[in-house]
């Protein structure tokens, strides 16, 4: 996992609240066997107005000329909410998205998105309307400093909160498995204490 | 100190707990399905890592697979290609697998239990959000994604911060002819569909210590559409009667000391919770989610809501943006709506007690003209005592296909899916834009408002049917 510290990206708001992972990256696109491959069909049915995924829907905000590589994705409560599938946090790293910011994340989207290097921030919604009035205005850059939890834009610095064994393996890149590796005899020594019928 | 269910799980499986790292806790069972687990083995393979505990992980295929055939290849390329994969990976790694067409196969979350894989007081996960349905059994069981696969395939652990806990108790009795669906539907309708994020929940009250086992599986089933971590039920002696007996659940002696150690799994009557909800039973209506989102609900005797019904200013644009995709117009009676699809299946209502609900209703009955009607049982042994009891002949004869057990149409990853502008009454569990097909519209409901619709072409109140009637 590569590591993470500081950021600075051009943002794009998704107006929605409760975007679930079959939006994010529909059914007919976790027929694969692989980590990649899943960019091209990040949020399909919004993104394309054919089934065929052959003509951008212009209406959709990820197509407007002035948010074309953006990497800051600023969205709404409950983002994530669904299907457990890893393949909707692999569509956003693979289309460019390195951090997400909304008011509240699922539980299970939220660790997949930690556990493959994107940086899932949740603040107030009163500031997360704040951002959305100062990035439909005009596009925006934020600068995330991972070490400092602060998101700094042009009207203000944010701080987030992170657990901070998250923010170690973000900020090192660490292999969570390895890590465990590691501690195999705490393993085995809980393992031994097992009653027989678990 | 007086401790919650979740809180006397939790420290039965901490393997670690220090300041500086997130707990690491031990994982009793792993289920695992061709869809998320590719990308895990492959890990695996590639760090030259072997499987901690190949005996605890089981394999079944459900999600991908065709319904109308017990061939790999009906399955379609694709996913030939992930179950192809699974049997592979499975033989390579000692997992043992319930392949296509064997007597234990069908819907992850269906077998575990039937099987008596899940057991109370274990910790079962899955790459599958709907794995709180084995809360059901006291189990603390949740979905994890495919990073989270391949942690539990190295180590059988898990990272894992504490939740929070939230008591949901359901006081008195359901009126007849409410199911376990309209019991947790309308538990989602109040809390919203964000309502438990971070927390685990435990279900409690006479509602819920009155159902059967199956039920509780429904009811546990759909904790994650409300956000929360996981659903629980405390194991008594409904849960031991239903295990006994079961192909691994423990025997003879061993049996005995895992009663006596689960009957102490429950909440301490002085135990306090973070938050709690309280429901009356009696006030609980059949259920028809009428959005996008699992709580957009309502009964079925009411109406289609409109966006200045709510205060809140997201919920009202979430309540537009909804009714302009699935067609509706506020005020719009629920009985008034017709419906041209119907999918009775899934993990949160395949299970045999949902199957003889719904023929019941269909029995002497016939599917609307307009309908098309699936019926698709949660695994092979649903199948042959849904078979054995004559309800799949029930089905077959009001105009039902009966279908092999799988996933099926509650996501459409197979070839059962809706296309667009389809209306469908489904006893599955998420309603989300596109979830059943691109353009589709979905209705969560009962199996047996499920079975109403197919054969009346639109929704109706069961509850008034029977009055008329005189049931």
């Amino acid at each position: 996992m590569d590591k993470f510290t500081e950021y600075k990206g051009l943002v794009v708001p998704l107006d929605a609240a409760n975007v679930d992972t079959d939006q994010i990256i529909p059914k007919q696109f976790l027929q694969k066997t692989t980590r990649v491959g899943f960019g091209q069909h990040l949020f399909h049915d919004w993104r394309y107005s054919d089934a065929a995924g052959t003509k951008n829907n212009s209406a959709f905000i990820l197509n407007k000329p002035e948010y074309q590589g953006a990497s800051i994705l600023l969205t709404r409560e409950n983002f994530g909410c669904g299907s457990s599938r890893e393949h909707a946090p692999w569509a956003l790293q693979e289309y460019g998205f390195k951090v997400i910011i909304a008011s509240s994340f699922a539980d299970i989207f939220y660790a997949n998105c930690i556990n493959i290097g994107i940086l899932p921030i949740i603040l107030p919604e009163e500031v997360i309307e704040t951002l959305f009035q100062q990035s439909q205005k005009k596009p925006q850059h934020f600068h995330v400093n991972l070490a400092e939890n602060v998101i700094s834009t042009d009207i203000g610095n944010y701080h987030f909160k992170l657990d901070s064994f998250q923010q170690y393996c973000l900020e090192n890149g660490i292999d969570s498995v390895g890590w465990t590796l590691n501690k195999l005899d705490k393993i085995k020594a809980y393992e031994d204490k097992m009653p027989a019928w678990q | 100190m007086a401790t919650t269910l979740y809180e006397k799980l939790w420290q039965r499986h901490i393997i670690e707990e220090k300041a500086d790292e997130t707990p690491l806790i031990f994982v009793d069972r792993h289920l695992i399905h061709e869809v998320t687990s590719p990308q895990a083995f492959a890990n695996l393979k590639f760090h030259n890592r072997s499987l901690r505990h190949p005996e605890r992980t089981i394999a079944t295929m459900d999600h991908n697979i065709s319904t109308r055939s017990i061939e790999i290849n009906a399955a379609g390329e694709g996913a030939a290609n992930q179950l192809r994969t699974l049997e592979k990976n499975c033989k390579e790694f000692g997992v043992k697998l319930f392949g296509m067409g064997h007597k234990n196969q069908g819907i992850v979350h269906v077998i575990g239990p039937e099987l008596g894989l899940t057991l109370p007081g274990t910790v079962i996960v899955c790459g599958d959000s709907h794995t709180a349905t084995h809360g059901a059994f006291g189990a603390l069981a949740f979905g994890i994604g495919t990073s989270e696969v391949e942690h539990v395939f190295a180590t059988q652990t898990l990272r894992q911060t504490k939740a929070k806990t939230m008591k949901i108790e359901v006081r008195g009795q359901v009126a007849p002819g409410i199911s376990a669906k309209d019991i947790i539907l309308a538990i989602i309708g109040k809390t919203g569909s964000a309502g438990a994020t971070g927390y685990v929940v435990e279900y409690c009250g006479e509602a819920i210590e009155c159902l059967t086992m199956e039920e509780r599986m429904t009811i546990c089933n759909m904790s994650i559409e409300f956000g929360a971590k996981a659903g629980l039920i405390a194991p008594d002696n409904t849960t031991f009667d239903y295990l006994k007996g079961k192909e691994y659940a423990p025997k003879g002696e061993i049996w005995q000391q895992a009663v006596n150690d689960w009957q102490q799994l429950k909440s301490d009557d002085d135990a306090t919770f973070d938050s709690y909800l309280t429901l009356e039973a009696k006030d609980i209506k059949t259920q028809v989610t009428w959005g996008t989102t699992p709580g957009q609900v309502t009964q079925v005797d009411s109406t289609i809501p409109a966006p200045e019904d709510f205060s809140d200013p997201v919920e009202r644009d979430s309540c537009a943006a909804a009714l302009k995709y699935m067609g509706l117009t506020a005020g719009t009676r629920i009985t008034d709506i017709t419906i041209n699809k119907v999918f009775i299946g899934s993990c949160t209502n395949s299970r045999i007690e949902d199957l003889r609900a719904a023929a019941a209703i269909a029995k002497g009955q016939k599917v609307a003209a307009a309908v098309d009607a699936i019926v698709v049982p949660g695994s092979y042994r649903v199948k042959e005592q849904a078979e054995k009891e004559g309800l799949a002949q029930t089905f077959i004869d009001a105009g039902f296909e009966w279908r092999l057990p799988g996933c099926s149409m509650c996501l459409g990853m197979n070839d059962d899916v809706l296309t667009e502008g389809d209306r469908c009454a489904s006893t599955s569990n998420r309603n989300f834009e596109g979830r059943q097909g691109r353009g589709s519209r979905t209705h969560l409901v009962s199996p047996e408002l499920a079975a109403a619709a197919a054969i009346a072409g639109h929704f109706v109140d069961l509850t008034q049917t029977q009055q008329k009637n005189g049931a």
